[in-house]
């Protein structure tokens, strides 16, 4: 078929590294590629999530619904957070792409700052619902949110401790290779969280609350 | 996505439009939510193709994914992951609507 004979083009320097110059490049492209599986793979762990959510969402056992416990101020202020901190992930990979370590800083700083801002809102949240008596255990509706949304948390969490340890790495050893594929591994993960919770927000907090 | 080595003004332009077309497409999300003034059952599926079209923007102007040539590996990657993700979801909510409506009724409240 006409795909077999597509892909190999695309394919081809990626397995085949010819001279070190090749190489380099190829290294790079093979990182992406592996990495952007691995983040296929998550989103599809997101899926299982998602589906169990759907199909719980209506199994309150008498207790809160959506309607009761969501804020849509809350939601709307941690949507903001988590698409700002997007976007200065993209100018954090700019400014690695043209070697500038103070917009690099910047730029991490500030990701950094509204992703905890994020994840903050989101701890509060949880804990306003727990102290209301809405718990994990209380229903299969509030046990497949709590999962949902705490698996995204912990992702933005983790994302969180590897942008620290990046500042780091470009602190001691500056825009090496290894350190820029890293970097360039560490935004498709971002990107990729924002992705989800455009998924969360909208099947979780917006259509939840429809009446 | 990964190969992309933009800089410079041409790169902020495009993470810019992205961040103003996000924005405004989640924007219209919260407002469809919360309005009276639309066909309130056709509300799901609105959100729904507001949603899609964010993760079209988010992949395109934030993770690069195109189709240009050399991404055409990168692009099947995620043509096969959105496969699985269709199957697991569409599949769960079929299976488990189909098991819950020939479902025996129980009553509330009695053992």
């Amino acid at each position: 078929m006409n795909i077999a004979v597509e892909i190999r083009p695309a394919a081809l320097p990626a397995v085949l590294p010819i001279t070190s110059e090749t190489a380099a490049a190829s290294k790079r492209i093979v990182a992406g590629y592996g990495f952007w599986l691995f983040l296929l793979s998550d989103i599809i762990m997101f899926a299982a999530l998602f589906a169990a959510y759907a199909v719980l969402a209506g199994a309150t056992a008498g207790g809160p619904g959506g309607a009761e416990l969501f804020s849509q101020t809350n939601v709307a202020i941690e949507t903001a957070c988590l698409l700002a901190s997007s976007y200065t992930c993209g100018l954090m990979s700019l400014a690695v792409n043209s070697r500038r370590r103070v917009a690099f800083y910047v730029a991490a700083v500030v990701t950094l700052a509204l992703g905890a801002a994020f994840l903050a809102l989101e701890i509060r949240e949880f804990a306003d619902m727990i102290a209301r008596g809405a718990t994990p255990q209380s229903s299969a509706f509030l046990s497949a949110f709590f999962t949902l949304v705490g698996c995204h948390g912990l992702h933005v969490a983790i994302g969180l401790v590897w942008l620290i340890v990046m500042m780091a790495q470009v602190a001691v050893k500056r825009f090496r290779a290894s350190v820029v594929r890293r970097l360039l591994c560490f935004s498709l993960f971002w990107h990729a969280l924002d992705i989800i919770w455009v998924a969360l927000f909208t099947v979780v907090y917006l259509m939840g609350v429809l009446p | 996505m990964s190969e992309t080595q933009e800089s410079g003004p041409a790169g902020l332009a495009i993470y810019t439009i992205g961040l103003a077309l996000a924005v405004v497409l989640t924007a219209t999300s919260f407002w469809v939510a919360n309005t009276s003034l639309l066909w309130s059952p056709g509300i799901p599926l609105g959100l729904a193709v507001l949603a899609i079209a964010q993760m079209g923007v988010h992949l395109v102007f934030f993770l690069h994914i195109t189709t240009a040539a050399d991404k055409t590996n990168n692009v099947l990657a995620l043509a096969f992951g959105l496969l699985v993700v269709f199957l697991v979801v569409a599949g769960s909510l079929w299976i488990m609507g189909d098991l819950n409506t020939s479902m025996v009724p129980m009553h509330h409240g009695s053992p």
